[in-house]
This record gives structure tokens, C-alpha cells and sequence, in this order.
């Protein structure tokens, strides 16, 4: 058989089931791209009642919303590079031990984004306000950090597990001591998940909003700047503008990432 | 100098184990997990009425606010709400990951897998955003029900008093609708995980067996995709109790968990009792993750 199809075709049912699902998932975006052509500046009147581009020029010029970008820029960067190194430490140690309590680990890993954001929310700033520890740009990246870090360490293992141990053995065994050993082969071995969850922590500390609520204090990030824009709408094109920019913005590091990973599990199954 | 570090570490591996865990498990178990305690400890606290202070006594007084009615009818609220989103939630993600998984060409499939993903990376408050359009009452779904003359419909289940309001956006089932969308990737990819797992073997000896296909669907494949469905549902009730960025979006007027811990400790400053009611959630979700762990979820995760 060529494709990997079984027994009859999907039905009729099926097919349409899975197309609504995946319209539901994708429709609702595209409404947002039309808004940003509304000329209505106080309702979502649909049908929209003109077309004009002058809201995106009208975004450009806003202070605050570069202010604002700027800010979630050097916090997603600041926080993926956290994420980066405590989940590859996190993820070295459980693939090349067999200690107590490593199931503990991934755990507790994990735990950050099982859990609402709001416990991590309030947690971390009812700590920060006991320990009189003013809010800033660090108490903001304290926060995504502790979900970011599982994004990274989820990519890492997952890529350790599918790596040949012979490989690192050879290694040792001509003579490289584990640094070198790091450096040429684990590291270019786990280099497309690093990428991979990299860019997803990118994405996932751009875009966070509810643990940030709680941890900004006066700063506005990006998302920050959105939300208060649904619960007091006062410019209405423009946050349609911006909505779609983080969309994009977002976009391309989850893709590439996507695509990376789909690409390495390709080879994968070739090898098999 | 490097060489010597290497080998000495190589004869510890303790210390080199150590080493490596350090930083992240110092980080998780002093930032978070100390973050986490502390919060215990608060909401064994109280808040003076007449002062408006955070007395530092131990009390299980605010842990007894929590059983007042009003807080009695949050939890019950927004348990509801989170198994009714679990339930939509698992419906509209089967046949799509079904579909994609045992009858997509492999083209598609690669296709398929980025479309589902990409959402739910994707910015989760834009998603929610997205939405405010859409049920606006001048809105696009507005229109398109009257289009297909169906807003008798619509006020008829708004009229109900539980699921009903004074319109789509501030009724809950405005708010369903929302939780089921931002909600529905975290349920999707878990169960296309453990549908990729079954074999194709195993449909086909079920076949040569003399199953008919909805009986293999029945059979074989529920039942070994149920902890997928199981895994998705850690994600999509643990969300939905906690959330609160959407129904302050919507401008819902009852409250849910999360927007009623969001209101204690920022309007009204009372850290005890929004720390007491977390704990609401985070136990639901422990026993949660327990039960789920042996039903195999984690494996499909």
C-alpha cells in the first residue's frame, strides 16, 4: 500500500469532521486579518462597512507599542537563553543517569505549565512582595523561565534518547576528554533541538500573558498591552493591527521549529 | 587543564551529575517550588477586616471562607465549565487527529501536523482576541446567524438562566465556545501521539479476523488511544480552571477560579484567601495527574 491508509477510505463523516475541526482552529485568525482593514474605529460591525490601509501606518507611529516590543524582545531573549541552558543541564543529566528521583525531575519540570498560570502567577509574586523584591525586567524573566525551561528540556531528551550512546563511547575512546566530546558530537548532534525548543521558548515568552500580570509590576509588554486593550478597548483598529503582528511575529519560529523537528523524526524513520 | 577536569569528573560521576542538575533543579526548587511554599504558608494567613492587613497567624479561617456559598458556586462553576470544555474539546479533536494519523497521505499528513501545532504555540491571548470579534453583537457570527435565520435559536439558549446572558460574548456559552477554541490543540496532539502508536499490523490482523471497521474502531482503536484522550484532558481541564485572561476578555460578570483568585489578591488585597483558593485547583490537578498516570497518560504525552 502507498500511503498508510488501512482497509476502506476515511468515510465521508470522518472527512468533513476533520475539516471542521481544522477550520475551527484556523478560521477565527483570518477574521482578525480582516479586521485590520476596518475603517470602523468604535464597533466590529461585520460586514465591514469599507477598506482601509491606514491603521497599520497609524500602529507604526505609536511610542508605546515600540516601547512595549522592545521589551518583550530582550525578555523572550533573556528567558530563552535561561531556558537554553537550564533544560540541556536538566535534560544531560537525566539521559546519562539512572538516579533516584528522575521521574521527580521531569515532574517537577513539567509542573510549571500543568499547573494554571495563575498559581505561578500569584506564587511568585506573593514571594516577591514578601521578600520586598521590586518589580522589573528581571522578576519578568524569573517567571517565563520557569516554563520555558520544560519546552527545552522536553526537545533535548527527547533528541539524546534517539542518539547513538557508541557515538560518545567512540569518542571517548579515541582520546577526546568530555568537553571535546561535547563539542564535536553531542553538540551538533542536539544542535536542531536546541534550535527547535529554543524558538518554541521564543514564542511561548513573547506571547505570555498571565504569569506576567502578576510579575511586571509598571512594565508593559507586548501582550500586557493587548490585554488591557480587551478589558478597556480604546484603540481598536490598532490592537487589530498588532494582533496580527504577533501572530506573524510568532509565526516564523514556530514553523522553522516545526519543521526542523519533523525533519530529524523524518530520518529517523528512514534509518529504521 | 581541561583534559584533568575531564577525568577527574570522569572518575566522580556524582559530582558530575551534580554538576549538571545543579543549576536547573536549584532554580526550579528555590525560585518555583519555594514560590509554591510560600503561597502554602499565605493562605494559612488572614486578612484583618477593619485594618486591611495580612496578619501572619496561623488560621484555617480562610481556608473556611472558601465553603461560603458564593466561593462554593465558583468551584462548581468552573469545574463544570472546564469537563464540559474537556468533553467538546476531545469530540472535535478525534476525528481530526484520526484523520490525520490512519488516512492521510504522507504529504498531507506533514501538512496536517504543522496546521494543528502551530496553534497551539501560538499567541493564546491573540486566539482569545480573535474571539471578541466574533461574538461581538455587531459581530461576524451575529450576522451569519441571522443570515441562516436562526437568532430565534440563539435567544432561546440565552434565555436559560445557567448557560444563558444578556448576550453571545457575556453568556457562558460565549465562554465555552472560547475555551473549547484556545484549548483544543493541547487535546489534539496527545491523542494523534498515541493513534501514530498503533500499529498498522494490528488494524489488519483485526481486520483478517472478521472485524468489521467501525468494530476495529470500536475495539482496538479506542481503546488504545484513550490515554491520548487522557493526556489531552490534563491539559484542557488544568487550563480551564485556571484561566481568568478570558473572562475578564469577554467581560463575563460570574465568576470563574481564576478571576476570582486574579480579584482577591488585586482589588481587594486579600493574598490569603486568593492563596487559599488555588489551592483548589492545584490539588484537583495533582489527584488529576495521579489518576492519569496510571491510566498511561504519560506515555502519550
Amino acid at each position: 500500500m502507498r500511503s498508510n491508509s488501512f482497509g476502506p477510505k476515511a468515510s465521508w463523516g470522518l472527512k468533513l469532521a476533520a475539516l471542521g475541526g481544522l477550520l475551527f482552529l484556523h478560521v477565527p485568525i483570518l477574521i482578525i486579518f480582516l479586521y485590520t482593514l476596518t475603517p470602523d474605529e468604535t464597533t466590529y460591525t461585520f460586514p465591514l462597512p469599507g477598506i482601509t490601509f491606514k491603521w497599520f501606518g497609524i500602529a507604526l507611529q505609536r511610542e508605546d507599542l515600540w516601547r512595549a516590543l522592545t521589551l518583550s524582545l530582550k525578555v523572550a531573549a533573556v528567558a530563552t537563553i535561561a531556558a537554553l541552558i537550564l533544560g540541556t543541564l536538566a535534560a544531560a543529566a537525566v539521559y546519562r543517569s539512572n538516579f533516584f528521583g528522575r521521574e521527580a525531575i521531569s515532574f517537577l519540570l513539567i509542573l510549571p505549565i500543568a499547573l494554571p498560570g495563575i498559581v505561578t502567577g500569584i506564587a511568585l509574586r506573593t514571594a516577591l512582595g514578601g521578600f520586598d523584591i521590586p518589580f522589573s525586567f528581571w522578576t519578568i524573566v524569573i517567571g517565563h523561565a520557569t516554563f520555558c525551561v520544560v519546552v527545552v528540556y522536553n526537545n533535548v531528551l527527547a533528541r539524546f534518547r534517539r542518539m547513538q550512546g557508541s557515538q560518545i563511547e567512540a569518542s571517548m575512546d579515541l582520546g577526546a576528554n568530555s568537553f571535546q566530546t561535547f563539542r564535536y558530537v553531542i553538540f551538533p548532534n542536539i544542535a536542531t533541538a536546541l534550535l527547535a525548543g529554543g524558538m518554541l521558548a521564543f514564542a511561548l515568552s513573547f506571547d505570555e500573558v498571565i504569569v506576567t500580570t502578576f510579575t511586571a509590576g509598571q512594565d508593559t509588554t507586548l501582550p500586557i498591552w493587548i490585554f488591557s486593550q480587551l478589558t478597556r478597548p480604546r484603540d481598536r483598529p490598532v490592537t487589530n493591527v498588532v494582533a496580527m503582528f504577533v501572530m506573524l511575529i510568532t509565526f516564523v519560529p514556530i514553523f522553522l521549529a516545526q519543521r526542523l523537528s519533523a525533519q530529524s523524526s523524518d530520518t529517523e524513520g528512514e534509518t529504521k | 587543564m581541561l583534559n584533568r577536569a575531564s577525568t577527574y569528573l570522569y572518575h566522580r560521576p556524582r559530582l558530575a551529575l551534580a554538576l549538571l542538575l545543579g543549576p536547573p533543579m536549584i532554580y526550579m526548587v528555590v525560585v518555583y517550588l519555594g514560590a509554591l511554599f510560600n503561597l502554602l504558608i499565605y493562605s494559612f494567613y488572614y486578612l484583618e477586616e477593619f485594618t486591611g492587613l495580612i496578619v501572619r497567624e496561623f488560621t484555617l479561617s480562610t481556608y473556611a471562607q472558601l465553603f461560603e456559598p458564593a466561593n462554593l458556586d465558583i468551584f462548581k462553576r468552573t469545574t463544570v465549565m472546564a469537563a464540559a470544555v474537556t468533553v467538546a474539546d476531545a469530540l472535535i479533536a478525534f476525528p481530526l487527529s484520526y484523520y490525520t494519523a490512519k488516512f492521510a497521505s504522507p504529504r498531507m499528513k506533514t501538512w496536517l501536523v504543522i496546521a494543528i501545532t502551530i496553534p497551539l504555540w501560538s499567541s493564546y491571548l491573540v486566539r482569545v482576541y480573535a474571539w471578541k470579534l466574533i461574538l461581538a453583537q455587531e459581530g461576524i457570527l451575529s450576522w451569519f446567524i441571522n443570515l441562516l435565520h436562526l437568532d430565534g435559536v440563539l435567544s432561546w439558549l440565552l434565555s436559560f438562566e445557567s448557560i444563558g446572558g444578556s448576550s453571545l460574548a457575556l453568556s457562558p456559552i460565549g465562554l465555552f465556545i472560547v475555551f473549547v477554541y484556545i484549548w483544543l490543540p493541547y487535546m489534539i496532539l496527545p491523542i494523534l501521539t498515541s493513534l501514530e502508536r498503533v500499529p498498522k499490523s494490528l488494524l489488519e490482523a483485526s481486520g483478517d479476523l472478521g472485524a468489521k471497521p467501525l468494530q476495529t474502531f470500536r475495539t482496538v482503536i479506542l481503546p488504545l488511544a484513550f490515554p491520548g484522550v487522557v493526556a489531552g484532558s490534563i491539559f484542557t481541564f488544568s487550563l480551564t480552571l485556571g484561566d481568568f485572561i478570558a473572562p475578564i476578555a469577554l467581560g463575563n460578570s460570574k465568576f470563574f477560579i481564576g478571576m476570582a483568585v486574579y480579584s482577591y489578591q488585586g482589588t481587594a488585597g486579600n493574598i490569603p484567601l486568593a492563596a487559599a483558593m488555588t489551592m483548589g485547583p492545584i490539588v484537583i490537578m495533582i489527584v488529576y495527574l495521579l489518576i492519569a498516570r496510571r491510566l498511561g497518560a504519560f506515555d502519550a504525552l
